[in-house]
């Protein structure tokens, strides 16, 4: 399991625009560079990032070679109803890891 | 890279610049590339040629970029972000990467604020590119020039 940081509000009230930014420990391998045998080393990046709000997909990304080490993630997304926000990663060589993160909504 | 590599530890920030505005003067000077053709075609095949307006798109970086391996960029659209009205997605496109795409983000109008942010490798001093798909079909742009003092990836470039 790779090491996560999330920063996201635990509280906000209903219609407010929440900021979330996670990071995933990961070393997003480009397949372009040469390792010290000079044989080009294999890519292992992470493809996707998504977040789905109470099971709707409220943002998605698809990233590349050119996303840095240890990706990080910022976006935002409207406070509809107090659950969960689910954030998942997926790449190269069955990379898949998820955490969810609680969200209460006042009125 | 046509230009000799300096080593980093040029001494002054003066002798820096120096090096930096060469390397502009270098790209500028460097007869219609394959790369910027290139450039053209990522973002012809994003919006499966539909014509590419500048404007409503900010796409925030560092002008100067001292370590291409960590670059944070922000992309930021001017969009009410209402069901009628919002940001579908938004793409980003370089030039001299060894690959044309950087990152694409889906978002809609759940996302509230069309703003997102992440940290990108840049190979080389080169242009890049934001793109909005809006709902109403309509594509945007900004494009901004970086220049990059400690590249990326330099082991593997050709």
């Amino acid at each position: 399991m790779a090491r996560t940081l999330i920063n996201a509000p635990s509280a906000a009230r209903r219609g407010e625009v929440i900021e979330i930014r996670a990071t995933i420990g990961h070393p997003m391998e480009t397949g372009f560079r040469a390792g010290e045998d000079g044989k080009v080393l294999p890519r292992n990046i992470i493809q996707t990032f998504s977040c789905r709000y109470n099971g709707e997909l409220v943002f998605s990304a698809e990233l590349f070679s050119a996303v840095s080490a240890n990706p990080y993630i910022a976006f935002h997304t409207v406070a509809t109803e107090s659950g969960t926000l689910v954030l998942s990663w997926e790449g190269d060589n069955g990379f898949s890891q998820a955490e969810s993160i609680q969200l209460a909504v006042t009125a | 890279m046509t230009q000799p590599m300096h080593p980093p530890a040029l001494p002054r920030r003066r002798h820096i610049l120096a090096g930096a505005t060469g390397l502009a003067m270098g790209v500028l000077l460097r007869p219609a590339s394959a790369a910027a053709g290139d450039l053209a075609v990522a973002v012809a095949t994003y919006t499966r040629g539909a014509p590419v307006r500048a404007g409503k798109v900010k796409l925030d970086i560092a002008e100067l970029v001292d370590n291409g391996n960590v670059v944070p960029i922000t992309v930021t659209v001017d969009s009410p972000m209402t069901a009628a009205d919002h940001v579908k997605s938004i793409a980003v496109f370089n030039e001299k990467n060894p690959q044309r795409d950087v990152a694409r983000f889906t978002l809609g109008p759940r996302a509230g604020k069309a703003s997102v942010s992440t940290r990108i490798r840049l190979a080389t001093s080169q242009q890049l590119v934001a793109v909005a798909q809006m709902s109403d079909g309509s594509y945007w742009s900004h494009t901004v020039n970086v220049i990059v003092t400690l590249a990326a990836c330099i082991e593997g470039e050709p």
